[in-house]
């Protein structure tokens, strides 16, 4: 690391921050709607984005800093095991392709803005309406903690971190800043300030992408070279585990583990509320089929990037934190300036998702926790009110987290929050296409799930760590080494079959069903669908 | 498989659907495989097979997902015009 603060870098850095923080308030005013006030308009920017705001929207929240920052990373600690991220991501298009459009549908029709709104209407369940808001909280709040982790990565990397010497306020304030200026503009503007801050930060992301994948292999001597070199760092034993680095191709035992993971994270995904959020914002089923068709443009890009971890090896960045391996080498490799711009992307890839995160909380609080079981009689302007607020408290408590734990401690979390975001699919997919599953069946795969997934992700150790060390544990049954989550998964359909078989012998209540066969194929232009429609439907 | 169950909910399997459903499951065969490219040759401008086959796919998958996209179309408007005016169950 160069000593000091990178004033080059730190200037263009500033410049940006300060150009989206400009664009985050102005936000307020575009495209504005006449119903300001209610949580559609602030939490789903009004449901009026077309097919380009979309895939910016979506494309800025999937691909987060940490995302950039994690997945090279990754490829940089063990070589072909990180790169599972790019099976995983274009695994999850077709799969949403057959899904998404009948979600958004039954959404417009009945006024929906989460996904619990779903599984409440559609199973007439509040309990399990409660269990996949609860899930969907807890699985976000680590994944906005990272995108802070993000920054400071990037910040510790400019200098302006602070070294060990320094006291703990002047280490953060540059954090601070960063996090009280998002938390403004979220407040301010809802979903459409990462709508547009979205469009900043993927012309910043492409234009790094292109210039680090041509330029940094030239001045390394070519993809030969770097890929010779990675392999031989791989084959240096690791004196922590006794065995190799890592591989350039997985080995036999690693491809049950690598297969899992793509898949697991790929079914996993579109369950976040973030991806939901930025979802039902579109204007219409259509934008979100032409978006699967489009939307892989990112993989191409995150599998460039994942590319990066092999050039770090070749470059000769060592670093102990292997969060800080791509920031340092760009601010090896690039002149300042565009080190600044790389940095400035990675900063405002940050605070894209961790606003549409936030609202996606706030969003699930307000009307699935709040409004069934605080005040039921809310009104559209106080849920607006309420999410405001609790969109703040989640981004603060977020704050909280990184600055007073390890960041550990996050990553842990984020790898269990994946776990257990998995396991509201059986609900959420199984209802979109069919009524036949219990809602006590649904509810009892769900725990059984989560119960399995964290037990057995506390299992795990790791050279570094005794518990929650790793996603991967062996499969019962099989034998082979898979995703933790899967496996939850999989016990969590077999248990949702099985007991909805038993209830329905029982003949147990099933619970109303708000919703009819047609609402899963309405588009724009149907009777009852609104595009701009306000959240007045009446709870059950 | 949620793949195949919105395609042939209608209850009529028509050899467009079943391209529609060959388009989507595709991409998880080739990617599940992982065996059939965990290898190093060939080697494409010195990277090794394992990288650009995969990068390869992300091209190949979007490929199917635009023709699985344009054959639902097609289907959508067949079913339109055939079914007339009960729109709402023709879909």
């Amino acid at each position: 690391m160069k000593d000091g603060v990178n004033g080059v870098a730190l200037g263009v850095f500033v410049f940006f921050f300060l150009a989206v923080t400009a664009i985050g308030f102005w936000a307020a005013r575009w495209r504005k709607a006449e119903n300001e006030h209610s949580l559609d308009e602030w939490g789903l920017g009004g449901r009026s984005f077309g097919t380009w705001i979309t895939w910016f929207l979506l494309g800025g929240d999937l691909y987060t800093a940490y995302t950039f920052v994690a997945v090279p990373a990754a490829v940089y600690a063990a070589g072909a095991a990180g790169f599972f991220a790019v099976p995983y991501t274009i695994l999850v298009y077709p799969l949403i392709f057959t899904f998404l459009p009948r979600l958004w549908s039954v959404s417009h029709k009945h006024g929906y803005v989460t996904t619990s709104d779903f599984v409440r209407g559609r199973f007439g369940s509040k309990g399990l309406s409660l269990a996949v808001a609860v899930t969907g909280i807890l699985a976000t709040m680590p994944y906005i903690a990272l995108q802070l982790v993000g920054i400071q990565a990037v910040l510790d990397v400019m200098g302006v971190g602070g070294g060990d010497g320094t006291n703990w306020f002047v280490k953060d304030l540059p954090l601070l800043i960063a996090f009280g200026v998002l938390a403004a503009y979220t407040y301010s503007s809802g979903l459409r300030a990462p709508a547009l801050i979205a469009f900043v930060k993927d012309a910043l992301i492409y234009i790094v992408i292109a210039v680090a994948i041509i330029y940094i292999p030239i001045k390394l001597g070519g993809f030969d070279d770097v890929f010779a070199k990675a392999g031989a760092a791989f084959t240096q034993t690791n004196p922590a585990t006794g065995k190799p680095r890592g591989a350039l191709v997985p080995a036999q035992a690693g491809q049950w583990t690598y297969a899992t993971l793509a898949l697991g994270s790929a079914l996993a995904l579109f369950m976040y509320p973030h991806s939901i959020t930025a979802t039902l914002s579109s204007k219409s089923r259509d934008v979100i089929r032409r978006n699967t068709t489009i939307l892989p443009l990112y993989s191409l890009m995150l599998g460039l990037l994942a590319l990066l971890g092999f050039m770090a090896i070749a470059a000769g960045v060592k670093v102990t934190n292997g969060q800080l391996a791509i920031p340092q080498l760009f601010e090896n490799m690039f002149p300042d300036w565009f080190a600044g711009v790389a940095f400035a992307a990675i900063g405002i890839g940050a605070l894209v998702p961790a606003a549409i995160m936030s609202i996606a909380a706030a969003n699930l609080f307000t009307r699935n926790i709040y409004r069934d079981f605080i005040k039921p009689d809310a009104t559209p302007k106080q849920e607006a009110q309420v999410s405001k607020l609790v969109s703040l408290l989640v981004k603060v408590g977020a704050l909280v987290f990184v600055l007073t734990m390890d960041k550990t401690v996050a990553i842990n979390f984020q790898l269990l929050g994946g776990i257990w975001i998995l396991q509201t699919f059986p609900a959420l997919v199984g209802g979109l296409f069919t009524r036949w599953f219990h809602r006590w069946a649904l509810l009892a795969g769900w725990a059984v799930g989560m119960v399995y997934g964290t037990a057995a992700a506390y299992g795990v150790a790791s050279p570094t760590q005794a518990h929650f060390g790793g996603s991967s544990k062996e499969i019962p049954g099989i034998g082979e080494i898979g995703y933790i989550g899967l496996t939850a998964f999989v016990l969590n359909v077999v248990v949702a079959v099985l007991l909805t078989f038993a209830l329905k012998a029982l003949k147990a209540p099933e619970g109303i069903d708000q919703t009819s066969p047609e609402d899963y194929t309405a588009d724009a232009g149907d009777p009852d669908v609104e595009v701009e429609l306000p959240p007045a439907v009446a709870p059950l | 498989m949620s793949d195949a169950s919105e395609v042939t909910k209608a209850a009529v399997v028509t050899p467009l659907r079943v391209a529609i459903a060959l388009c989507l499951i595709a991409p998880f065969v080739a990617m599940l495989w992982v065996g059939s490219y965990a290898k190093t040759d060939p080697v494409f401008i010195g990277i090794p097979f394992f990288y650009w086959y995969q990068m390869l796919w992300v091209l190949l998958s979007t490929a199917l997902t635009m023709t699985a996209y344009q054959l639902w179309q097609r289907d959508q408007r067949g079913r339109k015009a055939a079914g007339g005016t009960d729109g709402g169950a023709a879909k």
